[in-house]
């Protein structure tokens, strides 16, 4: 069985092309799909390219290289407009998953109930990819296709996912319901981005996950909050300004009725967390 | 595929040839002989196998070997040096933070990344930093306990009690310095070297019949691959089954399976070809059948029967009768009736089956988890077709086991391949192995009505329960004896009909678990409970009180209680019930959003064989250089026999506990202590060590012609005996010893007096029973059905408190698991088998819990003492569904009451009625 672990995105592309093989990181994904004590694929190993694990400052906004860990996005210096992300960050899982775990993994899982892709969403986040050819870059909305799809192609991969200067601004939470506190699948999840202007919202980027096969931004709702004031914000949430985005399942977690009820529910919270001022 | 690494483990650096793509904890257990890191799922859900990589926590299951060349990788064996343990380590001993000790090395390691930046954390800190870990047993206060106290340099809290003071001291347990140091032996962490790996070839159905293809062709195209037996090749009787006379399941099935994880073959071979092999290529075609998967369908008079001769499909029903019951109800002043219902619960401890099998000479030995060894060596030897002693078990220390291992799982198969070829043959269950094809806890559908006199007291109560022992007998025969013994609470209950019948379906086994069906029935008695106090006017723990059974007073099974203590229990909550009311009502005045309430919930529990011969039989023995040796057969899971029969021998003899040398289970070296089960080691056991020191110390007197008031002390070979004035003093060397080596021994059996039960349940079903009473108070998130637990206050009656550390651990650790019925726990065959979509309570999960620990003296307990161990998880859910209903005004009667559930039945109420 095949195992690279090369020192450059050249060569991990010249390694995927070379091999049929998964892109591993962090495994805490890939390690579970398997019983046994091997993991069972040709593997090119990306944690060795040094480049992919920073996080930095950009010209135009933020980079967080591909295999930068949960812990990594916890422990950064970042603005308020992140704090939704770090705190998913700190419910991937547990400690240990966060440790090795990393933001682009979470993605290329495509878990309907992946931690990091409401925060992200609402970061108007997109996704850099390595390809033969070069590299291109694609909004994270468009990235995750449906669940365990993604739009990578054959012999790409994701190298970075990149946030844009506009969605720095404001600030954001995230809320997670599970069943148990640590180690929890959630039931269903939300985060919120709120920019402020003169007091009253100008811009609202709201995101639900679990309640769909790939979490939803809300654009319904989002249009209804512009110009609203904070304190207004959780009042103005109903199933009927996001029924459009979601398609809540029935599963051994919760039913759909419920999962609906509590998608407005916790949205209503994030937006009171944010109106109140409440930073973790 | 293997390359060169170079892994630096606790600061040593090892070249090895490994696969780079190993998980790590695999590399470091079988590769470097690091055995202190743990695998419980190999998945990343249990956290066991946490160890550092540069100061971060992961867990090695999921870390390619190649990762960790060029980190500095940190496991258990790394925080002791030479033996000892560093403050940490000393600080779970002397919190007992480890309890059967499997998850500890994973605790220890999630501790030390957060005291490395954080030396003295908060509780909320410390609890984060586990929340990756799963405990089974613990309940996680004592290891938080041990986590903030970790900063002091503090010994282990070894004390050496004097003579005869043992008994009631906070000891630290007797073997828990290897459980911290990581050199424990569990199932998967000893073989020998030349040992085959055994797999199984399990059912993917719940029920099907089944053809193998061209077995010998597929074996001899796989290299390496030494063997493969079928129940054709099973040499004795492939049948066997915890209670003999309903033994009905094969160690390999035949032709047809009646469960899903059913073993139909085993493959035996060189370990890395085992661990290469895909097993979804071995020839067997599968003809799935419609499978009865509940106790509805399996009753219907059409459904097909799962075993011949099982009319119905029902194992065996259980009933007690006293009185005129519907006559009593007729006649109540007020009635209540529910029904409730409960699934499967998965023990879900953090050791998946394991051990090894070998011939020496022409024994067969095997060394593997268990609770219960002689019954292993018995129906091992029966599925092999050898003389019971022909076959040797050394039990491992338990990983926890909580019921589930009191069944054999893999010895007959691990047996049967040591047997055939000759060979040491070894199995470590994967995760969703264990979890598929060992027992559960048996789903509760059942219906009760109970009525009381205008005054609150109770008149008389029906029940009525079907209970779903799954595809084979296993310990359902037990439950649905208990459950009718039982089922009526700690309470005068003057007229009583109750019956339990365990139904076959092919849903998974169920057998033991901590409490043997009267977890789910007193879900329903205690709900019914609080019905009737509200209908009565009266308030809920006043209700109980004045209800509660007394000395003198008779059971439903017409048995005359002595030591009955829950009256004390109940009383022991009252302050904290004042308390608890007082601030609910000033909470909910307040909040609209939660709303808090309060519940309290009985329970008792018979110690030991229902109205059953279970005796225990002790030994111990001085030899000739002064070692005085006690041959301690209880098996411990991790809930303290080691410790707690040590204690009572030790004060039996009249010496310090340090002088007591232990040998632990082995059926060649202890006598027959029963199985550990039934909160009976304790009362049974321990009362046979009592007997043993007793005994012992008559013979010591006797050959120093000394009073019954000597002391007596061991120095070398030198036995000195003091009275006053008068000294004796004996060279033991001097004295011939016995075959054994002992110049004095003793040997004492146990057997708890019982009577057998008539047509109507009534007789004497336990010789003691134990009781308590459990006050939950809750928050419920009403807007998202969420339920938190915010405290418990936990009244016991142990009648002799043995150890008071120990006895909290068993109370913490049982509401750990009661609060995981009732809130999150709901095993779903073929869809939760992994401990990520089965969950168990974490850290973060557990309230506040304040022990209470009553003594009110058992007559015939040893020095007064009661069984403690499945009693405190009896009232954990009760209390909790009551305090959830007292919050919300919504009884929920289906178990777990998982946040829709709990939204659904709110927004019922909210729609008004119908």
């Amino acid at each position: 069985m095949t195992y690279l672990r090369p020192s450059t995105v050249e060569e991990a592309l010249s390694g995927l092309a070379a091999h049929d093989a998964r892109i591993a990181a962090g495994c805490t994904d890939l390690f579970p799909q398997t019983q046994g004590q091997f993991l069972p694929w040709p593997v090119v190993d990306i944690t060795g390219i040094g480049e992919l694990r920073a996080i930095t400052r950009t010209g135009d906004g933020w980079r967080f290289g591909a295999t930068a860990t949960w812990r990594d996005i916890i422990r950064a210096d970042l603005p308020p407009a992140f704090d939704g992300l770090k705190l998913a960050a700190r419910e991937v899982g547990s400690a240990q998953i966060q440790g090795a775990g990393t933001i682009a993994g979470n993605l290329c899982n495509a878990s309907p109930a992946a931690d990091g892709v409401p925060p992200l969403l609402t970061l108007d986040a997109a996704v850099e990819i390595a390809a033969a050819g070069g590299r291109r870059v694609v909004p994270l909305s468009a990235f995750i296709t449906g669940p365990r799809r993604t739009a990578l192609r054959a012999g790409e991969f994701v190298t970075a996912v990149l946030i844009p200067e506009s969605a720095g601004r404001g600030a954001s939470t995230f809320l997670k319901l599970g069943a148990r506190k640590h180690l929890v699948i959630s039931i269903a999840m939300v985060a919120a981005r709120l920019e402020l202007e003169g007091g009253r919202i100008s811009s609202a980027a709201l995101a639900v996950g679990s309640c769909s096969p790939v979490a939803q931004r809300l654009p319904d709702l989002e249009a209804a909050l512009a110009g609203e004031t904070p304190a207004d914000a959780p009042g103005l949430v109903s199933a009927d300004l996001v029924r459009g985005q979601l398609a809540p399942i029935n599963d051994i977690r919760a039913d759909s009725t419920y999962r609906m009820d509590a998608a407005c529910e916790l949205l209503r919270r994030a937006l009171r967390r944010l109106a109140e001022g409440d930073r973790p | 595929m293997s390359a060169r690494l170079t892994l630096t483990v606790n600061g040593r650096a090892y070249a090895i040839e490994a696969d780079p793509v190993a998980r790590l904890s695999h590399v470091l257990r079988e590769d470097l002989g690091l055995r202190g890191t743990k695998s419980g799922c190999d998945a990343g859900d249990c956290g066991a196998c946490t160890v550092l990589a540069d100061g971060v926590p992961v867990c090695a299951c999921l870390m390619p070997a190649a990762q960790a060349g060029g980190r500095a990788i940190q496991t258990v064996e790394g925080l002791s040096s030479n033996g000892t343990a560093n403050r940490l380590q000393r600080a779970f001993l002397r919190h007992g933070a480890a309890q059967c000790g499997i998850c500890t090395p994973g605790m220890l390691m999630a501790a030390t990344a957060l005291l490395d930046e954080t030396p003295r954390p908060t509780r909320q800190a410390a609890e984060d930093a586990i929340g990756g870990v799963l405990c089974r047993c613990t309940g996680y206060t004592k290891i938080i306990d041990a986590i903030c106290d970790a900063w002091r340099d503090a010994d282990d809290g070894t004390e050496t009690p004097a003579a005869g003071q043992s008994v009631g001291a906070r000891l630290p347990r007797l073997d828990g310095l290897p459980k911290v140091l990581g050199t424990e032996i569990f199932g998967a962490d000893s073989w020998p070297t030349d040992a085959l790996l055994v797999r199984a070839v399990r059912s993917p159905h719940h029920s099907a019949g089944f053809r193998f293809g061209d077995i010998e062709a597929w074996r001899s195209g796989q290299p390496g691959i030494v063997a493969v037996f079928t129940a054709d090749d099973i040499p004795g009787q492939n049948r066997f089954g915890v209670i003999p006379p309903f033994a009905d399941q094969p160690a390999l099935a035949a032709g047809h399976v009646r469960f899903r994880g059913e073993a139909v073959a085993i493959v035996a071979g060189e370990p890395a070809a085992m661990r290469a092999l895909d097993l979804t290529t071995f020839p067997v075609d599968w003809q799935a059948d419609d499978p009865l998967l509940d106790t509805p369908s399996a009753r219907q008079p059409t459904a097909a029967a799962i075993h011949a001769g099982r009319d119905g499909n029902l194992l065996i029903t259980g009933k007690v009768q006293t009185g005129d019951a519907d006559a009593a109800l007729a006649a109540s002043a007020h009635v209540a009736t529910l029904t409730a219902e409960t699934g499967h619960v998965e023990h879900a401890y953090i050791e998946p089956e394991a051990g090894f099998a070998r011939m020496n000479g022409d024994v067969l030995e095997i060394q593997a988890c268990t609770q219960a060894p002689v019954m292993d060596q018995e129906d091992t030897a029966l599925v092999l077709g050898l003389p019971k002693e022909k076959v040797r078990v050394l039990p491992v220390a338990a990983g926890g086991g909580f019921g589930s291992k009191l069944d054999v799982s893999l010895q007959p198969l691990i047996g049967l391949v040591a047997l055939k070829t000759g060979r040491p043959a070894r199995m470590v269950y994967t995760r969703p192995e264990s979890m598929m094809s060992t027992t559960k806890r048996h789903p509760g559908r059942m219906t009760a009505t109970i009525g009381a006199d205008a005054d609150g007291r109770i008149t008389g109560m029906v029940f009525d329960g079907d209970f779903d022992t799954g595809a084979y007998a296993s310990w359902g025969p037990t439950v649905a004896t208990r459950v009718p013994v039982h089922a009526s609470g700690p309470y005068r209950t003057p007229h009583y009909r109750a019956e339990a019948r365990a139904v076959h379906t092919n849903g998974p086994i169920a057998g033991a678990f901590r409490g043997f069906g009267v977890p789910q029935a007193a879900i329903l008695q205690e709900s019914l409970y609080d019905l009737l106090a509200g209908k009565a006017g009266m308030d809920r723990l006043a209700f109980r009180r004045l209800n509660a059974l007394t000395d003198g007073e008779r059971s439903v099974c017409g048995q005359e209680m002595n030591g009955a203590g829950i009256a004390e229990c109940l009383e022991a909550l009252q302050a904290d019930w004042d308390r608890a009311v007082a601030e609910t009502e000033a909470f909910n005045r307040v909040h609209t959003g939660p709303k808090r309430g309060i519940g309290v919930a009985s329970c008792w529990y018979g110690c030991g064989n229902t109205a059953l011969p279970n005796p225990s039989t002790m030994r111990a023995g001085i030899t000739t250089d002064g070692r005085l040796v006690l041959h301690q057969g209880a098996t411990d899971i991790g809930q303290g026999a080691n410790t707690v029969i040590s204690q009572i021998f030790a004060d039996a003899l009249g010496v310090p506990l340090s002088l007591v040398d232990r040998i632990g289970s082995d059926t060649a070296l202890t006598p027959d202590c029963g199985k550990t089960s039934a909160s009976r080691q304790t009362v049974v056991s321990g009362k046979a060590a009592l007997l043993a020191g007793q005994a012992l110390r008559e013979a010591v007197l006797r050959l120093g012609n000394m009073g019954p008031g000597a002391t007596i002390t061991l120095d070398g070979a030198q036995l000195l005996l003091r009275d006053g004035p008068a000294l004796r003093q004996i060279d033991l060397s001097a004295l011939p010893p016995d075959d054994r080596g002992y110049v004095l021994s003793a040997e004492e059996t146990y057997d708890p007096p019982t009577e057998a039960l008539d047509g109507n349940g009534q007789g004497k079903p336990y010789a003691v029973y134990g009781y308590g009473a459990q006050l939950a108070e809750v928050e419920v998130d009403l807007a998202l059905g969420k339920v938190r637990v915010l405290r418990i206050t936990a009244a016991h009656d142990l009648g002799r408190v043995i150890n008071p550390q120990l006895a909290e651990g068993q109370i913490e650790g049982g509401i750990a698991q009661g609060l995981g019925m009732a809130l999150m726990e709901e095993y779903l065959p073929g869809r939760t088998e992994n401990l990520h979509d089965y969950l168990i309570p974490t850290s973060g999960d557990m309230p506040e819990i304040r022990s209470i620990l009553i003594e009110k003296p058992d007559p015939e307990g040893p020095m007064g003492a009661k069984g403690l161990g499945e009693h405190v998880l009896i009232p954990t859910a009760p209390a909790i569904l009551n305090a959830i209903a007292d919050a919300t005004g919504v009884r929920l009667t289906k178990v777990p009451a998982l946040p829709h559930r709990v939204r659904a039945a709110l927004r019922e109420k909210e729609a008004g009625p119908s």
